[in-house]
């Protein structure tokens, strides 16, 4: 059985006395999707930031494409390889741009950072993507300001796919979109992962859009993993007490909000 | 970060941010001055209609004629020619301050915001003990060791400004580095330097800036001072600080133009440097 | 005048009629609101749903009179019977305590030097010179219905030693301290974690039918709106585009655009293949067409009559839409799920 390109066994991150993570463990195949499921306090962004070596894991393990990087990257190439291994496209499209770039200068510096490949391949490569993720070439020479929410997202989904990574990691990446925006962003990433066989891994509070995207869930509480299985059968019968709760949330037609005994913690 | 919070904000934001659009004129009449200021302080000497530094003790406290029009000072100079000439002294400190303040500064808060950590409170607590030490105590300090001139003051005013350049630029350097652009760019596998170099800093630079055009003033006062306490620029160079102190007489007895010019001079410059520095500032926040 | 009234008897509480909104931006006036007409009954929920730029967050700004300085308002706001617009002095202040608004992001509008029990407690004490120890009585006993029990311990503390579910909890009790008729809730849970949210909502829903208090509760999700509110108002480029009890908006939208809005969710239940996606991006008020339908570029049943003129509100099936189409296309805009 091919080795699978995201593997994290016991992964564990300590603040102090606080356990942000306990001991979660999950594999995602070559062009499989995850989903990391879980409210505030969760751990799932901590877990993400670890995989990408934005924190440091207390204990466990974490392996990509057959490489070990539970620590951090020791030379200026090996911290360049993490980056063509796994990438990471964040929530808030108004700051993960740098202000000052244009989505050319942005992917090209990308490309130069990776690639020794001479102006003109450059500037293919760029419009290729913009291509891909459905910007013209007005848009990859406009600086960020000027450009809306959703057409932020994708100048950072093309950057991140600029390294050609095989995991993409997408940390609520849709959350902050308009309705009407989102499902044009959600079915820019299906066509992505049908074209590339790129792997995701989908940090998500919205069950919706988790079961819209993914094939495998796992469920995150308090730092540790709760329940995890095959993302339609996990949302259709959840078996763990906080699955139930989480799907019982989540409104609907008819849907009447109950009252739980509430617990007044601060 | 609350999750739609784009959604709600974004027009707000658009909002705001188009109100700063228009170019005030407070700042360009201060841009203009200290062009001036600067281009008198390069060619002042071309400049001058007499020679500044030749005394002529029977014209002594002369006041305003046709063709010397600020008068004569206390030894029978010409006030134009000196206020002219003495730019070159007055902006060459502050601008000594600056440049090395506004360096040591941003390399000690770039450095302490992106390590963070032992090093980040190592720096902040020397910079902190810095801080208790008033600058123009210690350029008179300076000045009576190392002797007269411009350098010691000014070496000594660069250290007890730096932490005060280098707390504001901190600030600023860790809110940029928990932008996720940054993070993005570590992720990319860029190397520090790289960041701090290509992103952080010119993301500041609107902030470093104004800090440099505000610090450009003060250092301009507190030299002043300096020189007008004796220390420092030496009469009879015609500095301006220098001109406000051996003119003071001329107060008493009812020329005041000499003495007042000077000052004057100094102020208008360092006003024009806070307003350019303020400005600058919020058109550059707008403009994120 | 339009305003979707559609059942029981009882003058409404909040009469919206014709409500345009422009904002002085840049130097010149920008529609933000056009022709926004709505009423809420007393004790009657009325959702309002839109994406960016449709206006809703504007038209609640400008019930509660909290709209920039320099903006025109034409139309008419109307609360109990009186003309909001012109309140001033002591009817102002009464108006103030009878209207009370939720924000999405507490910490935004908390004072974080100021202890909860110092704000809580404010209108009572300068609006209604309430007596602190009465009123601080009156807090607690409130921070009790919205599940907080230690409330003696909480008016002691700082907004910032509470999470974002309980700080909402305690904004909408200070909301209710005042015993107002109408809340204007704006996004209120959307920054919670959704179980927290499911929570919140029972709250508020258990306190709006003990204290028979209307609500105008503004959100993104259509969904979240349909499902707790007696009837829903959709939004488009500051435009109301339609009105319909909520039980009936699932299954027959009367405007194109709320089928589109739901269709563009996934859904939770089933995978689509795609999603049926908008294309283009939602428009603010000053970018709609003056002479035509706003919604006519992303219509997938525009036609010529659409681009004609802009259409009026008209009543259909109990409800209001403002579609030139509407009646053509009546029952054939159900959800459709799978692509």
């Amino acid at each position: 059985m091919p080795e699978p390109v995201l593997q994290v066994d016991g992964l564990r991150k300590e603040y102090g006395s606080l356990v942000a993570v306990d001991g979660v463990g999950f594999t995602v195949p070559e062009g499989g999707s995850l989903a990391i499921v879980g409210e505030s306090g969760s751990g799932k962004t901590t877990v993400a930031k670890m995989i990408v070596g934005l924190e440091r894991p207390s204990g466990g393990t974490i392996r990509a494409c057959g490489r070990d990087r539970s620590t951090p990257a020791r030379s200026a190439r090996d911290r360049r390889r993490r980056g063509r291994e796994v990438q990471i496209v964040f929530q808030d499209p108004y700051t993960s741009l740098d202000p000052r770039q244009t989505m050319e200068q942005a992917i090209d510096e990308v490309l130069r950072m990776h690639h020794g490949w001479p102006p003109k391949r450059r500037k293919e490569r760029i419009s290729q993507l913009a291509d891909l993720v459905g910007l013209d070439a007005r848009q990859t020479r406009a600086l960020p300001r000027v450009l809306s929410g959703g057409q932020r997202q994708r100048v950072a989904i093309a950057r991140a796919l600029a390294a050609e990574p095989r995991v993409l990691i997408l940390d609520e990446s849709v959350a902050a979109l308009d309705v009407s925006i989102q499902a044009q962003v959600l079915n820019l990433l299906a066509d992505i992962r049908d074209e590339t066989a790129i792997s995701f891994v989908v940090i998500s509070h919205d069950l919706a859009v988790v079961r819209q995207l993914t094939e495998q869930i796992v469920v995150m509480w308090r730092g540790k993993l709760v329940e995890r299985g095959e993302t339609a059968e996990v949302l259709d019968h959840p078996q763990e007490d906080y699955t139930k709760l989480l799907r019982a949330s989540v409104p609907r037609p008819g849907w009447k909000p109950e009252r739980r005994i509430s617990v007044a913690a601060g | 970060m609350s999750v739609g919070a784009g959604l709600a904000t974004g027009a707000w934001r658009r909002y705001r941010a188009g109100r700063q659009r228009r170019v005030s004129p407070l700042l360009i009449i201060s841009a203009a001055v200290i062009v001036a200021a600067t281009f008198v302080a390069i060619a002042g000497p071309l400049l001058a209609p007499y020679n500044p530094d030749l005394p002529n003790l029977s014209q002594y406290f002369v006041g305003s004629t046709p063709d010397h029009l600020l008068g004569y000072d206390a030894q029978g100079r010409d006030v134009l020619s000196r206020l002219l000439v003495g730019a070159r002294t007055s902006m060459i400190g502050p601008l000594g301050v600056t440049l090395i303040c506004m360096t040591l500064g941003a390399l000690l808060a770039v450095t302490a915001a992106w390590r963070g950590g032992a090093y980040d409170a190592v720096i902040s607590s020397g910079l902190d003990i810095v801080f208790a030490f008033p600058g123009i105590l210690l350029a008179v300090l300076a000045s009576a060791v190392f002797g007269a001139g411009l350098v010691a003051p000014v070496l000594a005013l660069s250290v007890a400004y730096t932490p005060y350049v280098a707390r504001v630029l901190r600030g600023a350097a860790l809110r940029e580095r928990a932008q996720p652009y940054i993070a993005a760019l570590e992720v990319q596998g860029a190397s520090a330097t790289a960041i701090c170099m290509r992103h952080l800093i010119p993301n500041m630079l609107h902030l470093i800036i104004a800090q440099a055009t505000t610090l450009f003033g003060y250092a301009m006062v507190d030299l002043a001072a300096i020189s007008y306490l004796g220390l420092g620029i030496q009469p009879p160079a015609a500095d301006w600080g220098v001109m406000v102190s051996e003119n003071q007489q001329g107060i008493i007895q009812g020329f005041a133009t000499p003495s007042l010019a000077a000052g004057l001079c100094i102020v208008v410059v360092v006003v024009a440097f806070n307003i350019l520095g303020e400005r600058l500032y919020e058109r550059g926040e707008a403009r994120r | 005048m339009n305003r979707g009234v559609v059942f029981r008897g009882g003058a409404p509480l909040l009469e919206v009629d014709n409500l345009s909104v422009r904002l002085a931006v840049e130097g010149s006036m920008r529609a933000v609101l056009h022709d926004v007409s709505l009423a809420i009954r007393p004790g009657e929920a009325l959702g309002l749903v839109g994406e960016s730029g449709s206006g809703k967050s504007m038209t609640a700004r400008a019930i509660d009179r909290l709209l920039p300085p320099g903006a025109a308002v034409t139309g008419s706001i109307r609360f109990g019977g009186r003309d909001v617009m012109t309140l001033s002095g002591a009817d102002l202040k009464r108006f103030r305590g009878e209207v009370a608004m939720i924000f999405q992001d507490p910490r935004a509008h908390t004072n974080p030097v100021r202890r909860i029990g110092d704000f809580m407690t404010e209108a009572l004490r300068t609006n209604a010179g309430v007596p602190m120890d009465e009123a601080a009585r009156r807090a607690v006993a409130l921070l009790k219905s919205v599940g907080i029990e230690d409330g003696e311990r909480r008016l002691r503390q700082y907004p910032h030693e509470l999470s974002g579910g309980l700080l909402q909890r305690v904004m909408i009790a200070t909301a209710l301290l005042t015993q107002p008729r109408l809340l204007l809730a704006d996004e209120p849970t959307t920054a919670l974690d959704v179980t927290t949210q499911a929570e919140v909502l029972a709250i508020l829903d258990n306190l709006r039918s003990e204290l028979r208090l209307a609500m105008l509760f503004i959100t993104h999700n259509l969904e979240l709106a349909a499902a707790i509110c007696d009837r829903t108002v959709v939004m488009y480029a500051g435009q109301v585009v339609e009105v319909r009890e909520s039980s009936k908006l699932h299954d027959q939208p009367l405007h194109p655009y709320t089928a589109a809005l739901a269709a563009a969710r996934p859904s939770i239940d089933a995978t689509a293949h795609r999603l049926t996606a908008i294309t283009g991006r939602p428009l603010s008020a000053f970018e709609a067409p003056a002479e035509a339908c706003a919604f006519t570029a992303r219509c997938p049943h525009a036609a010529d009559v659409c681009r004609q003129r802009r259409p009026a509100l008209v009543e259909l099936d109990g409800g209001l839409t403002r579609c030139a189409r509407a009646t053509e296309l009546f029952g054939r805009l159900k959800v459709e799920l799978h692509a």
